[in-house]
């Protein structure tokens, strides 16, 4: 009959409104409210013996007060900023910086006189990433025949000014290590998230077919 | 006793709330009764084809995701589909399948997107939109599995896409799979049969067969139309052809027929997903293609079944490292070509949804 | 106005406590302010607390959380929302009428709040009894035209002078039905006082007369132009309708009187169809009141987050088309039962208004399944898809 469709529309939202279980899939970024319950299941206790406890904090958590920090659940491969890259595997090749869409890696070399253990290396004076203009696309990680350069994890790097935005080379190598698994297969399967707090190698970061030293020692003398 | 009328001319545009991105039109009305149109573009104007032309084959991948941007994966494979063509690159079995998948499921997102701003234009205070995004941020989340972004996606690369499915992947999408028909059914029941809905859209923003056909209008708008013209089965592309789906088309060629195709494609790509998983094969995933592709001089024009409509790409190659000439058939751009014979006569109320039911994206309108 | 009987949050009891040592006129002076004090901060409260209620309801109806983070349950949110607004640079447009944009908001805000002082909150809890309310009523509410009339033309703005030009055309022509549908509760109370309506109401007039309910709260939510009839505003296609232009505290009361317009409604539907102050005895009559009115509001809140809005001429032909048929329906037939029902001193028995309860749900139903199959009928037939022959994509490519 005409006029039901209303009726029936009425009908969805209010399940919607009673069947909690389909909410968005949000986490309230950057801290949760946390009930009772979820309280005292933090402490490892029940949530009776928590208000017992301390009753402030169990009142407080009952009226949705208490928060617990939270952040957002990310595959690991995000794309995020905060490049990961190690100086011990970079050989100043600036593939990065030629397959950049926008050009913003700037990198500065010259031969390196000190003994090196990967080989034939440049040694790098600067190494300029303009995060403000990078879109994450990725292409720097794709092109590093290295394994050099990764993308990071975070997203939470905002600045108050645009040149601020540029990560040189000391905050580089001071970051810390949590690459992400965007493009690195071999360190995909290695039961590794980003989120988690070890920090990734050097020594672990490239991937299994890469030349050992002696390989690219040979190879120099072979040219 | 007479009363002196005159007509009123309103910018709607570039900043209005349903104009769905920096689209501008001068609007005249007598009272609220449309009577005259004029559409401005180029508001979001970035020279995407230009900047092409100083790009590499790869680089412009990240080019395209910025033009439909709702729908960045269908924008991906047409490009990445006209690089193929034009330096003749076989593209691995899995590959395409993957491709398919993310395709369809971009299109899903596409047309939930295009069903909840449409009902939000014709105000239901966001609910049906909420319904819609909670849906695609299922499938934003699969993308972010595949290639850690979930807008900007840059997921294909020419010759295959760039990395392998995480093995968490495929349940994800059996999981999402397995849902999606009863959501749908949900959110049908929600406004299909919605007496007001009805209402407002049907008989509303005629735009018939002929018409359609001759302002070459695709997508959606002209399966509305009535006429059953898809370029997944007119020109198959990638592993279409090996697939089992039908073309919905609408009687009338009103707001509601474009909206209740949309509703039905979307179940249609949930057919092509669950025949996908089923017959993907394991090999590799990328065609051995070098870093700075130089085809041989010449051109190609590659299009796919984007949720818009028919997105081509056009290349020149003179043999370098980037294209002489990128031209984009943008859909959305050619889709809005009879905005103006369809609003003459209809009230401000209608211009929204008509407007709406068009589904653009300025994005790719301007470039 | 007749104050002779009143109680005891009211105008005498108030005025003889400041008479004891205050001259009569300013007695009189001290306790219209004070009442007056009380009266719109109570509703300024509580209209607080409804946008918080609100904006939660709408937040789990959209599957969301809605505003969390401001004190428990978010319910600091509105004050945080009034600093914002306060702190906000108040803007007049150069070209705007200075005066009339200034005082339309207070134009509209008032009548919304005048429209309190007669609403019998409990038993003995009213402000001021007046004998000819449901008049009043009328009158005070449909002052709000003049204010979104007054708003939309001084702001000089295109998409404003539209909001409120459809706004006039709407608040006017629904005024009719609502009239209409509150003329059908007059008929059965046999008086024009509010405090008469609820005492004649041993059984809800929701349930003697379902067609009156249903015209007074469809053209009601019209008035305060809530969806499906939200034209006025119409955030998708004017922007914000008549108060496109305003910021700041301006803004603000507009703001005010627009969330208050549902508290009124409710309290007007629930003192003229759900008995008022009636229930049974342990809850006092005042609980009975406010637990109604959220009732109201979460219905008024459940229909807003659902439907979508119609077409201005398409509000104007349900109003004309529909609900003006409907209420004349209505008073016909509540007049020939009352003239049936009723006894020399105007009084219905129980037992003849549950007869009358259903006559009038026989009618009702029968009388809408008529009218939407009427009105809308003609749109359920629809030609079944045909494919057309310009699609030639399986010709042979060439």
């Amino acid at each position: 009959m005409y006029g039901t469709g209303l009726l029936k529309g009425l009908s969805i939202t209010m399940k919607n409104l009673v069947k909690p279980g389909r909410m968005f899939t949000l986490n309230q970024y950057p801290d949760r409210k946390i009930g009772l319950i979820g309280l005292a299941k933090m402490q490892n206790t029940n949530a009776l013996a928590f208000a017992v406890k301390k009753p402030g904090t169990a009142v407080k958590a009952l009226v949705g007060m208490v928060s617990v920090p939270d952040r957002m659940p990310q595959h690991g491969r995000f794309r995020g900023e905060e490049f990961s890259w190690y100086e011990q595997r970079c050989t100043g090749c600036a593939s990065c910086a030629k397959y950049c869409p926008l050009g913003i890696i700037r990198i500065v070399t010259h031969p390196s006189e000190q003994q090196i253990p990967e080989g034939d290396k440049y040694f790098i004076d600067v190494f300029d990433i303009d995060i403000g203009r990078c879109m994450f696309c990725g292409l720097c990680v794709e092109a590093c025949p290295y394994d050099a350069l990764h993308m990071g994890s975070g997203f939470e790097e905002g600045k108050y000014r645009r040149h601020d935005l540029v990560i040189n080379k000391q905050m580089l190598n001071e970051s810390p290590k949590r690459p992400s698994l965007w493009f690195r297969p071999q360190i995909e399967g290695k039961d590794y998230h980003p989120h988690s707090h070890e920090e990734i190698e050097w020594q672990n970061a490239g991937r299994h077919e890469r030349p050992t030293v002696e390989q690219q020692q040979e190879r120099w003398t072979e040219r | 006793m007479t009363v002196k009328t005159e007509p009123v001319t309103i910018n709607l545009g570039p900043q209005h709330p349903s104009t769905h991105g920096v689209f501008r039109l001068r609007v005249t009305f007598d009272g609220e009764v449309i009577v005259d149109v004029e559409p401005v573009l180029g508001y979001l104007h970035r020279g995407s084809e230009k900047l092409a032309e100083g790009r590499t084959y790869v680089q412009i991948v990240t080019l395209t995701d910025r033009m439909d941007y709702i729908a960045s994966m269908s924008n991906n494979l047409a490009y990445v589909r006209a690089v193929e063509k034009i330096a003749g690159i076989e593209v691995p079995e899995r590959a395409q399948y993957i491709r398919v998948i993310s395709a369809e499921l971009q299109r899903i997102a596409s047309h939930l997107m295009a069903t909840g701003f449409l009902l939000n234009d014709l105000g239901a205070l966001a609910t049906p939109l909420m319904y819609c995004f909670r849906e695609r941020e299922r499938i934003l989340d699969l993308f972010e599995m595949l290639c850690g972004a979930r807008i900007t996606l840059s997921y294909m690369r020419p010759g295959g896409v760039f990395q392998d499915t995480p093995p968490e992947f495929w349940p994800a999408l059996e999981e999402f799979i397995g849902n999606m028909p009863t959501y749908i059914d949900e959110l049908e029941r929600l406004i299909s049969g919605n007496e007001i809905v009805l209402t407002r859209t049907r008989g509303v923003g005629l735009l018939n067969d002929v018409d359609a056909v001759d302002y070459s209008i695709s997508g959606p708008m002209l399966r509305a139309a009535g006429v059953e013209w898809d370029l997944r089965k007119a020109d198959p592309y990638e592993i279409y052809d090996r697939l089992d789906f039908d073309i919905p088309i609408g009687a009338l060629g009103d707001t509601f027929d474009r909206y209740i195709v949309r509703i039905q494609e979307m179940r249609e790509s949930i057919r092509i997903i669950r025949q996908c998983i089923d017959a993907t094969p394991s090999g590799p995933i990328r065609a051995e293609t070098p870093f700075f592709i130089r085809p041989p001089e010449g051109d190609a024009y590659a299009a796919v079944e984007s949720p818009k409509g028919e997105l081509g790409f056009y290349l020149v190659s003179d043999g370098g490292i980037s294209p002489y000439r990128c031209h984009v058939r943008a859909p959305s751009f050619i889709n809005i070509t009879p905005l103006r014979e369809m609003l003459l006569g209809w009230k401000m109320s209608d211009l929204i949804i008509i407007f709406g039911s068009i589904d653009i994206v300025l994005g790719e309108v301007d470039r | 106005m007749d104050f002779s009987e009143t109680g005891i949050l009211s105008f005498h009891g108030i005025y003889g406590i400041f008479a004891l040592f205050l001259p009569g006129w300013l007695a009189y002076a001290v306790t219209c302010g004070v009442l007056a004090f009380i009266v719109i901060n109570a509703m300024v409260m509580s209209t607080a607390l409804y946008t918080w209620f609100e904006r939660r309801m709408i937040g789990r109806f959209q599957a969301r959380l809605g505003p969390n983070r401001w004190g428990p349950f978010g319910l600091l949110q509105p004050f945080a929302d009034v600093i914002k607004l306060i702190v906000k640079e108040d803007t007049t447009p150069s070209t705007a009428d200075k005066i009339v944009f200034a005082i339309s908001p207070v134009i509209l805000f008032a009548p919304t709040v005048l429209t309190i002082a007669i609403i019998p909150f409990g038993e003995n809890t009213f402000l001021g009894r007046l004998n000819i309310g449901v008049l009043f009523l009328i009158g005070v509410t449909s002052v709000n035209t003049i204010a979104v009339l007054a708003a939309g033309w001084a702001s000089r703005n295109k998409y404003a002078m539209l909001g409120s030009m459809r706004g006039v055309a709407m608040l006017c022509s629904y005024e009719v039905p609502m009239a209409l549908a509150i003329t059908g509760v007059v008929l059965i109370a046999n008086s024009l006082s509010l405090y008469d309506v609820v005492q004649a109401q041993s059984v809800p007039f929701l349930i003697v007369q379902p067609l009156g309910f249903l015209v007074f709260m469809a053209a009601a939510s019209a008035e305060m132009s809530r969806t499906p009839f939200d034209q006025i505003e119409a955030e998708s296609e004017l922007g914000a309708g008549y108060h496109t232009e305003y910021s700041g505290m301006k803004f603000a009361i507009f703001q005010l009187a627009e969330f208050m317009a549902p508290i009124v409604t409710s309290i007007l539907a629930v003192v003229l169809f759900f008995g008022g102050t009636r229930g049974f005895d342990p809850i006092p009559g005042q609980l009975w009141f406010v637990i109604k009115v959220v009732l109201v509001l979460f219905g008024l809140l459940w229909i807003r987050a659902t439907w979508p809005r119609l077409r201005i001429d398409q509000i104007m032909g349900f109003a004309w088309k529909g609900l003006f048929a409907l209420a004349i329906l209505n008073i016909f037939v509540i007049a020939i039962e009352v003239m049936l029902f009723q006894d020399g001193e105007g009084n219905i028995t129980t037992r003849g208004m549950w007869t009358m309860a259903a006559v009038n749900w026989v009618i009702t139903i029968a009388a809408i399944a008529i009218m939407v199959n009427v009105l809308g009928g003609k749109k359920l037939e629809r030609p079944t898809p045909k494919p057309s022959p310009l699609a030639n994509m399986y010709a042979e490519a060439d």
